[in-house]
């Protein structure tokens, strides 16, 4: 778990994973394409979220696809949220969201 | 071949033997896939089949390859109502040893370009990975909160009718 928390504790790499979120299943070159990163951060980036379960990547003749892989974020949750507290906390979460998109 | 749409990864502290069987009886399903018992023990040609919690039919789909305990595929067309019609997709489960645990990837892909199936699925693989590890490891599988996020939608849609 420790894994997971230091790979999340970047804003590169969230916003990896924000693309991957995006568009599953990118190459590398894709990846750098929309990025402001160069290859060789993006591409150690990336090692450390696979590292850490966050990225699962699947070979597909020469190409290498990443994935965004939710399982270990969803354990963290399932850790902490209990039984009863989702609907609650989902209510918060589109009142928050509802509210901020006014000023959009 | 199109790219696969979803790959799921976790890593279970337990042996491809034992995740096997998790996968593929529906004594044990029933423990961790919120009440869901799936039958998958079949070889290739058989039938997976999957009950839910109140015994309804909500599986019936050819088994496409079994390889004990490394690698099964089977056909993914649920019988829900509101996604008949659907062509069906396909699920891969690929098991190997890693270190003193077993690296489970699971990827689904052969939607329907409009697949409703594609919105649950998000929701779903996460949710049953994550209760199978808590099974194996601690003897438990986990509160189903997705099952929960379903409930809630049924209950939203008759609200509105």
């Amino acid at each position: 778990m420790d894994a997971v928390f230091k790979a999340l504790a970047d804003s590169s790499r969230r916003e990896l994973l924000d693309r991957l979120r995006a568009g599953n299943g990118q190459t590398l070159n894709e990846l750098c394409a929309r990025l402001d990163m160069t290859r060789q951060a993006v591409s150690k980036h990336l090692a450390v979220l696979e590292e850490a379960n966050l990225v699962a990547t699947v070979k597909r003749g020469r190409e290498k696809l990443h994935y965004l892989n939710p399982v270990p974020i969803h354990e963290i949750g399932e850790r902490w949220i209990g039984k009863f507290e989702h609907s609650r906390l989902q209510a918060l979460s589109d009142m928050k969201k509802a509210l901020e998109s006014r000023d959009d | 071949m199109s790219k696969p749409k979803f790959v799921y990864v976790t890593y279970i502290a337990s042996t491809p033997e034992k995740v096997w069987a998790a996968l593929t009886k529906a004594d044990v399903t029933e423990m961790y896939w919120f009440g869901y018992r799936v039958k998958a023990d079949g070889k290739a040609g058989d039938r997976m089949t999957a009950y839910s919690p109140k015994g309804e039919k909500a599986h019936d789909d050819p088994i496409i390859e079994s390889d004990p305990p490394r690698r099964l595929v089977y056909g993914w067309q649920p019988l829900f109502k509101d996604m008949q019609g659907e062509r069906p997709s396909r699920v891969t489960f690929e098991l190997e040893p890693f270190k003193d645990q077993t690296k489970l990837t699971v990827t689904h892909d052969e939607f329907d370009e409009s697949s409703k199936i594609f919105g649950m699925i998000s929701q779903g693989w996460p949710a049953v990975l994550s209760s199978l590890k808590s099974y194996l490891e601690t003897g438990h599988g986990l509160q189903s909160t997705w099952a929960e996020k379903v409930a809630r939608c049924d209950a939203q849609a008759s609200n509105d009718r």
